[in-house]
């Protein structure tokens, strides 16, 4: 009954299976960028070039009290951009990320000054005021169908009313509530700093370690332990830096008081970037938001419910706004109509494209909207030490913005021509 | 022998349009049953019948011997029946082993169990005799036509699926990834599953087939072993609608 189908000898590769060693990482590494898959390296890149040359212009740029700065300027933005790239992923954008961070601060704000409610509520408040932004902005979208940039552009509008009603039509309302002064304004002790420094290198250390043994076990392709010391060593070296060079005294009058240590935003920005890259990467939910991004129809096909997935990037968005609200809010100690509007959500969009994510969805990490958000921080600040108004700074930005979204777009271009991404 | 998969009078209407008059239809398992018909005749919407996308208007399926009723997709996935659509349906941005448990994905607790799913992946493709993906952790977007031809196949069996359909698999490729499909669209056949292969390719259909269903105008014309009929015949089953004996009487079902 059987047939036998003559077999051509076509393209069937035999399974190749490469002894996985830290030079064959590299090489495919190498030819992943070749074809157009760059990741983080325009930003990496960029972020070595920016610094280099800061440093040279200003040696001012490569002190230890600038470098706290820089922490605490890109934090706000940074946060922003991480909850950007979840509604990135679908390939839809939020005009309104900005604004809503101003919004929930404004929040923050009555409710901590006005009604002189406990900290910890007050934060509770402005983040479900995000939560409850996300919602109607996602089912908007997800639900009612209206183009995600519409209704953004509409709520980008109506939120900068909302900040204004919230303010008392254009009034400072200063925080003066020591925990939330604290966030971006305090730093933690040099001991828990170094502290902090151990368990996260050590925790990377034993998860690479763990993964990579329990693969070995079942008999599949494990990260040879070249690499994993190569990328533990990597973190270590970098992260010591960090927090060494965070530790030196740079108060400028040290008698007087004394300025050491990690600034609080940072394990602030650590925790949550950990949580939301285990949530896109090891969790099914995560799977189904970049399936959803790389191709709605299969996953409808696939029995995801992509309305549900929708909605839910937008509140993430939405309440990642709202913690850069707060940080935002910490770090000026007061809220006014302008918290989160300007630049505030360009930059975040470029801190997200600059990093690697795609605007035409399905590709980005979490991690991207650290290191863009970090490129950001470095323009930001470089520029103001060298002197420069706000008008080259923006120009700057502007530029380095279409560069990455031009890095992005040619890049995609070439992953079609080469069958790679 | 009874067949796995038998649909009897058959009637779909899209408004006024008939587009299926009392078809008859059968799939057994270890066999390929090939679906052919020309343009419009009915073999895609037949196809949504079983699998659940359009509601039939009247006639019945039974599935291993007993009435079934399938109002979904779901319904049709959990009969054990799997349809491979022409567009695939893969994410370009997951890899081998995301896109095969896409929408199932295996958890331990909150989080997906990835080692679990490359195993089981690795272990359907290569009994599948699969050879041709350098990496199971590749990208779709990396991957020729035939592989994803492949890699949408494997997914549709991944499920323990009893009946599997695939519409026009070898449409867009070339000779050599022609010849590999066909090659695993036997093997299907060969572990057991009962396989439909709608194709418009007169050589593919015989090469694989073990019986061939020609649609014509919504009717089911014949369905015959390969072995008893030659190319010329199936050309007029799907032109004519009947060939000497075979097939319709005066455009009607004998």
């Amino acid at each position: 009954m059987s047939k036998v189908v003559k077999q051509l000898p076509g393209e069937a590769i035999v399974a190749a299976t490469q002894a996985p060693s830290i030079g064959n990482s590299f090489r495919a590494y190498l030819q992943r960028v070749r074809g157009g898959d760059m990741g983080a390296l325009p930003a990496v890149l960029g972020l070595v070039v920016l610094c280099v040359v800061f440093a040279l212009a200003r040696p001012s740029f490569v002190t230890s009290i600038n470098f706290a700065n820089l922490f605490t300027q890109g934090a706000a933005v940074t946060l922003i951009a991480m909850g950007l790239v979840f509604v990135l992923l679908l390939g839809e954008i939020d005009l309104s990320a900005g604004f809503a961070s101003g919004v929930c601060a404004a929040v923050l704000a009555v409710t901590l000054a006005s009604l002189g409610l406990p900290w910890y509520v007050c934060v509770l408040a402005a983040i479900l005021t995000g939560v409850v932004i996300g919602t109607v902005l996602g089912t908007l979208v997800a639900k009612v169908g209206i183009p995600s940039f519409v209704v953004t552009l509409a709520a980008f509008l109506a939120f900068q009313g909302l900040v204004l009603v919230l303010v008392d039509e254009g009034t400072n309302i200063s925080i003066r509530d020591s925990v939330i002064v604290a966030i971006a304004n305090r730093n933690l002790p040099p001991w828990l700093g170094w502290a902090l420094y151990a368990v996260c290198v050590a925790a990377f250390a034993a998860v690479q370690l763990l993964r990579a043994r329990k693969r070995t076990k079942r008999g599949l392709v494990a990260d040879p332990l070249s690499l994993i010391a190569f990328r533990v060593g990597t973190l270590a070296i970098l992260a010591g830096l960090a927090v060494f060079v965070l530790n030196l005294e740079r108060s400028r009058n040290p008698a007087l008081v004394s300025l050491t240590g990690v600034p609080i935003v940072v394990p602030v920005i650590l925790v949550l970037l950990v949580m939301w890259t285990v949530i896109l990467r090891r969790t099914a939910f995560g799977r189904h938001l970049y399936a959803v991004g790389g191709n709605t129809e299969a996953a409808r096909r696939a029995g995801i419910p992509v309305d549900r997935i929708k909605i839910s990037a937008f509140v993430i968005c939405s309440s990642m706004a709202a913690v850069g609200g707060i940080v935002a809010a910490s770090r000026a100690s007061s809220v006014d109509p302008n918290t989160g509007g300007s630049s505030v959500l360009l930059y975040a969009v470029g801190a997200a494209v600059i990093g690697g994510t795609s605007l035409f969805g399905g590709k980005g990490r979490v991690l991207d909207a650290v290191l863009g958000g970090a490129v950001v921080a470095v323009i930001e600040n470089g520029m103001g030490l060298m002197g420069y108004g706000a008008s080259v700074k923006y120009l700057v930005t502007g530029s380095v913005l279409l560069l990455a979204a031009g890095v992005d777009a040619l890049a995609r271009k070439r992953a079609a021509a080469t069958g790679l991404r | 022998m009874t067949p796995l998969l038998e649909v009897r009078g058959i009637d779909k209407s899209f408004g006024p349009v008939k587009v299926l008059h009392n078809v008859e239809f059968s799939a057994y398992a270890g066999e390929v049953t090939a679906l052919v018909g020309d343009n419009g005749a009915g073999k895609s919407t037949l196809v949504k019948c079983i699998g659940g996308i359009y509601p039939i208007d009247a006639g019945t399926i039974s599935f291993d011997g007993r009435p079934v009723q399938i109002h979904t997709p779901r319904d049709a996935g959990e009969l054990g029946i799997e349809i491979v659509y022409q567009d695939l349906a893969l994410c370009d941005n997951l890899d081998i082993v995301q896109n095969m448990f896409l929408g199932r994905e295996r958890r331990s607790g909150l989080l997906l169990d990835e080692d679990s799913m490359e195993e089981l992946a690795e272990k359907t493709l290569s009994s599948l005799s699969v050879r041709t993906v350098k990496s199971i952790r590749q990208q779709v977007s990396s991957l020729s036509g035939g592989q994803r031809q492949t890699v949408a196949i494997a997914k549709a069996v991944l499920w323990n699926s009893k009946v599997v359909i695939l519409d026009e698999p070898t449409a867009a490729l070339g000779v050599a990834q022609t010849a590999q499909v066909l090659e695993l669209v036997r093997r299907l056949a060969d572990t057991g599953l009962a396989v439909v292969l709608i194709s418009h390719n007169m050589n593919d259909v015989f090469a694989v087939s073990d019986r061939i269903a020609a649609l014509y105008l919504g009717r089911m014309a014949a369905q015959v072993k390969t072995a008893d009929v030659t190319h010329a015949q199936v050309v007029e089953l799907i032109t004519a609608g009947r060939s000497g004996d075979l097939g319709l009487k005066n455009g009607v079902t004998p």
